[in-house]
């Protein structure tokens, strides 16, 4: 045998090898949600046990339980709700965004860097610095436990995010396309949902999957703002042990159920994630 | 069907009418930006303006009356308070360590993606997944799915080898809160890096290779710089998510066996205390150590920003 053809067995041995790895570690990560899903069909005893029962047999109970069939609160309301505060906040922000992104990429302003950056900064302002006069604010205006308040307030979280990732996806789209469009008679509505807005779909439906999965995660907002009539899932999530001895089930059956809708945003979103986390700087 | 579409394409072409003024242009280019920055002023920074204003009165909301301007008094009480002070220190602890574990982490697992390997696409799903879990929900999860001492899955896989049955978060409650943010927050690190390592000029790592450089020589004279910015990124924006976590400190341990950070410190003194002007003057403080990496922050985006802007 040649030594070529050795090393190359040896190379293709080591890259076999860190694949394993990679699998290894991707299972790893995996693991703890695996384990929730699997626990969340256990009944609550076989949830309890040491060493773990993992052939325990599978059951719908911890789901009953969690949409409130042993008489506990019902998760609906807080669900609702939640999808309200995050569809209609997701779509406010895409009213604002989409005209503000407009005119920073496609009809640039003058200073457009600027404005761009005055974005991103408020985007490190921790929530917590603006959190007492809002509730002060809330508290004399009467908007306390009141969800268009957090629809508001997760508007605001979510507005620069979309517009530095609008802006980026806007930018790429040739400037010659538009200008040839305009060349040829086209009004700025035409050239707008004719030429930009299709060429900018993907972009758009990524931007707002990821606004959506910040407002359904947000917490501390809606732990101190809301209280029993506007209550977000998140919340729900945080009073649903205090009660009984044993949860595990329900908990991990509520986890998940409450994971949902984050997860599916989330791998439909997949390809555009890391652009719109890094905020557009990375593609 | 008696209402037809009318086609907005067919319209003549127009003569590109001037407007009357320039400033009058400059207006019409700069209105669809208005609503959006009005908006932003209006909901983050105003309500800021005013917590640093209460910021500098003693003002406890049980006592309304008794409200009455302390200058800096609120300041000097924030930075002498033993645990005031023991939450600053939570705070950039749980912050450096988290970015740092979660960034050498997803460095590793961003260089194994970045081979071709069979199930690649899949593996990477599978490592994504726990950061789309509801950040309170991986709280609870880790809390008492994992970590419970009597049935939790760590304790149940110990068993299995024999090994000792810890109680995790009495032992080590910031670790264990420190674990769980990891988790969630390595995929992030993996993804940005993953990005960083997919724009390598690979005609210059093939030329490097063609020289004889070894893949040690390569990682370290090829990738790490290019990477370095990547890094940077990766770690500024993991520390303004990970310096503002509220979720896992208060449901992990409820800012219990010190581990309450600042923002768990600030719900706590107005949510809970109901001290205004303590609260509010933590909060500027939060405020301040943000800037400091918000500063580094936006330069390293900008610099990005700029070379798409350049290239493009």
């Amino acid at each position: 045998m040649s030594t070529t053809a050795l090393r190359a067995r040896r190379v293709r041995g080591k890259g076999a090898g860190l694949g394993l790895l990679a699998w290894l570690l991707g299972i790893a990560f995996f693991l703890p949600i695996a384990w929730m899903a699997l626990t969340s069909f256990h009944s609550e005893a076989d949830a309890a046990t040491n060493p773990p029962s993992f052939a325990a047999a599978l059951t719908l109970d911890g789901y009953r339980e969690f949409f409130g069939a042993g008489g506990g609160a019902s998760p609906w309301p807080a669900l609702i709700n939640s999808t309200v505060a995050s569809v209609v906040s997701t779509l406010l922000v895409l009213a604002l965004a989409l005209p503000a992104a407009y005119a920073l990429s496609i009809n640039r302003v003058r200073k457009w860097t600027d404005v761009l950056f005055f974005f991103l900064s408020t985007k490190m302002l921790p929530v917590v610095a603006g959190l007492l006069p809002i509730y002060l604010f809330a508290k004399n205006a009467g908007m306390l436990d009141n969800i268009w308040l957090l629809v508001i307030l997760y508007t605001s979280m979510n507005l620069p995010i979309a517009v530095w990732m609008m802006q980026s996806f806007l930018a790429e789209i040739p400037v010659a396309v538009i200008e040839a469009a305009r060349v040829d008679g086209a009004r700025l509505p035409t050239v707008l949902t004719r030429v930009v807005a299709p060429m900018a779909l993907p972009g758009i439906a990524a931007t707002a999957l990821i606004c959506f999965i910040f407002s359904w995660n947000e917490l501390l907002f809606a732990r101190v703002l809301t209280g029993v009539v506007a209550e977000t899932a998140p919340v729900f999530l945080t009073g649903f042990i205090t009660s009984q001895g044993l949860f595990l089930a329900k908990v991990c059956a509520a986890s998940l159920v409450i994971s949902l809708p984050v997860l599916a945003a989330g791998f439909a979103a997949q390809d555009k994630l890391v652009q719109g986390l890094s905020l557009g700087a990375v593609k | 069907m008696t209402a037809t579409t009318t086609a907005p394409v067919a319209t003549p072409p127009v003569p590109a009418t001037r407007p009357p003024s320039a400033r009058l242009r400059a207006w019409a280019t700069r209105a669809p930006l208005l609503p959006a920055l009005i908006f932003m002023i209006v909901v983050t920074q105003l309500p800021f303006v005013a917590t640093l204003v209460i910021s500098f009165f003693d003002w406890n909301s049980l006592y309304p009356d008794a409200r009455h301007f302390t200058g800096l008094g609120n300041y000097q009480e924030v930075l002498t308070d033993a645990d005031l002070r023991h939450s600053v220190w939570t705070t950039v602890l749980l912050t450096v360590a988290v970015v740092l574990a979660s960034l050498v982490l997803g460095l590793v697992l961003a260089l194994l993606l970045d081979r071709r390997f069979r199930g690649r696409g899949f593996v990477r799903t599978l490592l994504i997944a726990p950061f789309l879990v509801v950040p309170v929900a991986a709280a609870l999860l880790w809390k008492h799915v994992l970590y419970n001492p009597e049935y939790g899955l760590l304790n149940g896989l110990l068993h299995y080898v024999g090994g000792p049955q810890p109680d995790w978060i009495s032992n080590t409650p910031l670790l264990a809160v420190e674990a769980s943010l990891v988790w969630q927050w390595t995929p992030f690190m993996m993804l940005i890096l993953l990005a960083g390592l997919q724009s390598r000029d690979q005609e210059q790592i093939e030329a490097a290779r063609v020289d004889g450089a070894s893949d040690w020589q390569i990682f370290v004279h090829l990738t790490l710089p290019h990477l370095r910015r990547y890094l940077e990124l990766g770690a500024l924006l993991g520390s303004i998510y990970i310096v503002q976590n509220f979720d896992a400190v208060f449901t992990i341990t409820s800012g219990g066996l010190g581990t309450a950070n600042l923002p768990y410190t600030v719900y706590q003194s107005f949510y809970q205390a109901h001290e205004n002007g303590l609260a509010s003057a933590a909060g500027v403080l939060v405020v301040i150590g943000s800037i400091v990496i918000a500063t580094f922050a936006l330069r390293v985006v900008s610099s990005l920003f700029r070379e798409e802007v350049s290239r493009a």
